[in-house]
């Protein structure tokens, strides 16, 4: 048996590309096209009056749908979130840096976007934010439409009223 | 409340029902290790030969296995095995896909090399697709630079 002349191999490349075609759906890409004009909003159950974003269409918890779009505000509450300081392949954003979920102003549910403009050893659970949107021009169909969220200068929220807070950031 | 209801929005015609779609990739960037068996194949390949290796019934296999499907023990008996043979069984495909090895139609193919008793798939190009039977003699169309993957068998060529 002929040894070999090149180099043995004992790794391959082996990328697995997935190829989608994604539709929004009618809640989504009512969702979306808000978010074109710079306004974030959210779904109400007519059942149990939990505002859902972004919205899916319905309420998991009752099994209805919701039609009714909530427009909320900019500010949002902390209500988890991680310090990354491994960087992410293809991810531009420089390492360390904050990934929170955050429950917006009349919302009962959180997204996850990214913190700035903040000592991210400070960041804390009840902290108050509000987002940073891009200019103008430059707003597409997307949630990075808002930069970030940096905090605001604004009393932290009692773990138990993260999720219950009006669009005008008072209990209700 | 300072609720507003974007429904009002919509009748005053500042927002309206889109249809958005977008098409995405999802890219995994694995890299996979070999190990010593796999390894010793495609390193083959690099070199323009194919390597088997021979199970404990004394039958070569091709490409090699890592364990003998019997006993169950690592298999490090490699056998060079040559690079025609012979179409077990084929399947003629017209219309190639995107995910395809070939984009001309092709044949895929079960192809027993000459020292080997198990058979190996590939795929056949030809412009006599008659031809494509089994029993056909067929032998590797290797590239200018094999870098250690299969694809460095081109396609077969159905012999003469």
């Amino acid at each position: 048996m002929g040894d070999t002349n090149k180099e043995t191999i004992d790794s391959i490349e082996a990328p697995i590309y997935l190829k989608y075609n994604f539709t929004a759906g009618l809640a989504p890409a009512r969702f979306l096209s808000h978010l074109k004009k710079g306004i974030l909003t959210g779904q109400r159950c007519p059942k149990c009056d939990n505002v859902y974003v972004p919205p899916r269409g319905s309420c998991p918890a009752c099994g209805v749908a919701t039609e009714t779009e909530v427009v909320l505000g900019n500010k949002a509450t902390v209500q988890s979130f991680t310090i990354v300081s491994i960087p992410i392949p293809g991810n531009p954003i420089e390492p360390p840096f904050i990934v929170a979920n955050l429950v917006p102003d009349g919302a009962n549910t959180s997204f996850i976007h990214l913190m700035s403009e903040c000592v991210n050893e400070e960041v804390r659970i009840g902290q108050r934010v509000t987002a940073v949107w891009k200019p103008e021009e430059e707003w597409g169909f997307a949630m990075d439409n808002i930069r970030y969220f940096k905090p605001l200068d604004e009393p932290d929220i009692p773990v138990e009223l993260i999720g219950h807070l009006s669009v005008n950031g008072e209990e209700g | 409340m300072s609720i507003l209801l974007v429904q009002f929005l919509r009748v005053e015609g500042l927002v309206e029902d889109l249809f958005l779609q977008k098409e995405y990739e999802l890219g995994f960037t694995y890299t996979r290790s070999t190990g010593p068996v796999v390894g010793k194949f495609l390193t083959g390949l690099k070199n323009k030969k194919i390597f088997g290796n021979r199970g404990s019934d004394g039958r070569v296999i091709v490409p090699p296995m890592e364990y003998d499907p019997e006993t169950f023990q690592p298999l490090n008996d490699f056998v060079q095995v040559s690079d025609a043979g012979m179409i077990e069984s084929w399947c003629w495909v017209a219309e190639p896909r995107p995910a395809h090895p070939s984009a001309v139609p092709f044949a895929w193919v079960m192809i027993k090399l000459d020292g080997a008793d198990i058979s190996m798939i590939h795929h056949v190009v030809t412009d006599e697709p008659s031809r494509v039977v089994t029993g056909a003699r067929v032998k590797a169309s290797w590239i200018d630079q094999p870098v250690g993957l299969i694809s460095d068998i081109r396609y077969f060529v159905l012999e003469k």
